[in-house]
């Protein structure tokens, strides 16, 4: 099913997949510390949030790139995800908690006398696994049955999406829904057994995430591969078309609302513990806006793009932030703005635009080409 | 009443646009199989007769019927088309950014469903239609062409070519001969004239030579003021005083 289309690609892959699977974790692991080759256990753990985020830039692609929906929404299904596992790590603290009772430490604070039901079914694993992702998929489908179906387009939805995901935040602020309020849901102590906070249960949680990253990628490749992908891209570039071609555009953007909101939550379920906190501030509007900027800054609509984005603006907002913490949003915001206006497709697309600029010149000084070689398509020359 | 059973059939419809009636108590029948020209001065009403049929906007008022038993004003663009009703648009609409060849895939009847979309796989049949319609509109060369690389001409037969992989019963072509050279638009005649009998085809036209090239005797409708103002074959439509005076603003009995 899944075609590859050139060898080069499925080389980048493997080495891609063969670096930050197997080799950075045995530089962790097997290498002394003290040796040039070895890798800490900090950038492990940096590496490992960078590519949760790179996830959560691939599933904004899949929707922004692919096909022309701008969600500023993206961030509240990465944090429902988080606050699910969260929910999950928090009743394995079990006594270890500052107040030596069952129940988190925030119930405790504010009076609970047991547990509520709702998190009952958080104790199994696999529950709070699985609602990591069915709980955002709900969440994308109310919302986006809703829209979709009354037609909400373009800029319209993006605010549409931003405005739910404020909302959320603020509900999320508060104490009463049961959520830990402000402080969110922090000290985890366990996760499988494992102590947490120990090297190894973080480099799992780095291979798990470079894991969910390879699928995410070899998932939405094959996605877009499909005749479904050539419709998403048929609605971005002319939606109204579509519905004339006998689509129903509605339910193919629905899919890949949800699909994507699945995606996100599951990245954000493996944020979760390799931050070690959980709290509204993942769902505020500049996280939205900014990884927006990740999956413009690498490259729209090329899936590859968006990890090298998410990726090298993290580490630039990591150096920034300690270099020049008071000038890293107008660095952020400069950088968009030189995206936008020079470089329309990211990073990726920057061997090519320089490409484009050297031919250009180079036919510039060539007197010898006749107008009609130049005018003639490459395409052309193919049998 | 009328015992016949039209494939389309408009009765006293009506739209208009912020006081402006752009279709005004509009009849129209039209039978199976038959090719139909349609042709009126500018604002006469043609294309948005056509975005009445095809579900772009609903009428005011009046009944608009496909095939005796399908209501056109209570459906959507996607349930009109899976009826079996293909439009070319007036300026050449094909996906620009796709090749010709998925331009054409795109249009391939069959599901249109999410799920099937996502397991869809060619088999030989279907791939050989798909040459064939390539050959026909004559693009085989350009198969792996992006869509919007190719020029106007080819833009619109692409078009065509996408509605004869729809398989469509109705089609309504809306300006098929703009912006072609002589010879293109003979062949886009030719081509529509060889389609007629298996399909129904309304096609709107400026053009009055490509319009008696494709119309043969055939009956042919003048739209006026969204209303239509008569029918019959060429030669006669265009002595009828009527039609003389909406063309060239010329007035009667003088």
């Amino acid at each position: 099913m899944m075609r590859v289309n050139s060898r080069k690609e499925l080389v980048s892959i493997i080495a891609f997949a063969f670096l930050a699977i197997v080799l950075l974790p045995a530089l962790n692991a097997f290498v002394p510390e003290g040796n040039f080759f070895h890798i800490s256990n900090f950038t492990i753990n940096l590496w490992g949030k960078y590519l949760t985020l790179a996830t959560l830039a691939v599933s904004i692609d899949l929707l922004w790139g692919y096909t022309g929906l701008l969600s500023l929404g993206q961030s509240l299904f990465f944090a429902l995800g988080g606050y699910a596992f969260g929910m999950h790590l928090m009743l394995l603290i079990g006594k270890l908690g500052q107040y030596k009772s069952d129940l988190p430490d925030f119930m405790v604070f504010l009076g609970y006398q047991k547990l509520p039901a709702l998190w009952e079914p958080f104790h199994n694993f696999w529950f709070a696994t699985a609602a990591t992702m069915w709980v955002p998929g709900l969440v994308a489908l109310g919302l986006g049955f809703l829209t979709f179906r009354s037609r909400i387009k373009g800029v319209y939805f993006s605010i549409l999406t931003q405005a739910v995901t404020y909302a959320a935040y603020i509900m999320f602020l508060t104490n009463d829904i049961g959520f830990g309020g402000n402080n969110g849901l922090t000290d985890y102590k366990f996760i499988l057994g494992h102590d947490i906070r120990s090297g190894d249960t973080q480099r799992g949680l780095y291979i798990a995430s470079a894991i969910l990253l390879l699928l995410t990628y070899l998932g939405c490749r094959w996605l877009i591969s499909t005749k479904f992908g050539k419709v998403q891209r048929a609605i971005r570039d002319s939606e109204t078309r579509v519905l004339f071609s006998g689509y129903a555009a509605a339910n193919y953007k629905l899919f890949v609302f949800v699909i994507s909101a699945m995606i996100a939550g599951l990245a954000g379920a493996l944020y979760v513990p390799q931050v070690g906190i959980i709290n509204p501030s993942e769902m505020a509007p500049e996280k939205s806006l900014e990884a927006i900027v990740w999956v413009a800054v690498g490259g729209r609509a090329t899936l590859f793009g968006p990890i090298i984005g998410a990726i090298f603006v993290n580490a630039l907002k990591s150096w920034a932030t300690r270099a020049y913490p008071d000038f890293w949003l107008i660095i952020l915001g400069s950088l968009f703005i030189v995206v936008v206006l020079f470089m329309p497709k990211g990073i990726v697309g920057l061997p090519g635009q320089i490409k484009a600029l050297l031919s250009k010149r180079k036919d510039d000084d060539d007197d010898e080409l006749t107008p009609v070689d130049r005018v003639l398509p490459a395409e052309e020359a193919k049998p | 009443m009328n015992p016949r059973h039209f494939l389309l059939a408009a009765e006293g419809v009506s739209k208009s646009f912020s006081g402006f009636k752009a279709i005004n108590d509009l009849n129209f029948y039209l039978d199976e199989g038959e090719l139909r020209t349609v042709i009126g001065p500018n604002g006469a009403g043609k294309t948005s007769f056509l975005d009445l049929i095809t579900g772009r906007s609903k009428p005011d008022a009046g009944k608009l019927e496909f095939e005796g038993k399908h209501d056109l004003s209570k459906m959507n663009e996607y349930e009109i088309y899976r009826l079996g009703i293909g439009r070319k648009f007036q300026t050449p609409t094909v996906y620009t950014d796709h090749t010709v060849w998925e331009n054409l895939l795109l249009s391939l009847e069959g599901s249109r469903s999410v799920f099937p979309s996502l397991f869809f796989k060619l088999d030989s049949t279907r791939t050989d239609r798909m040459e064939e319609i390539l050959k026909t509109i004559d693009l085989t060369r350009q198969r792996d062409w992006k869509a919007g690389s190719l020029a106007h001409g080819q833009k619109q037969w692409l078009e065509i070519g996408m509605l004869l992989a729809q398989n469509a019963r109705l089609l309504l072509v809306d300006e098929p001969a703009a912006g072609m050279t002589d010879g293109e638009t003979a062949k886009t005649g030719d081509l529509l004239l060889s389609l007629a009998g298996k399909h129904s085809i309304i096609v709107i036209e400026h053009d009055m030579v490509f319009v008696r090239q494709i119309s043969k005797g055939r009956k042919i409708t003048v739209l006026h003021q969204g209303h239509v103002l008569c029918e019959g074959p060429v030669d006669e439509v265009q002595n009828n005083e009527k039609v003389i005076e909406v063309y060239l603003g010329r007035s009667k009995a003088h």
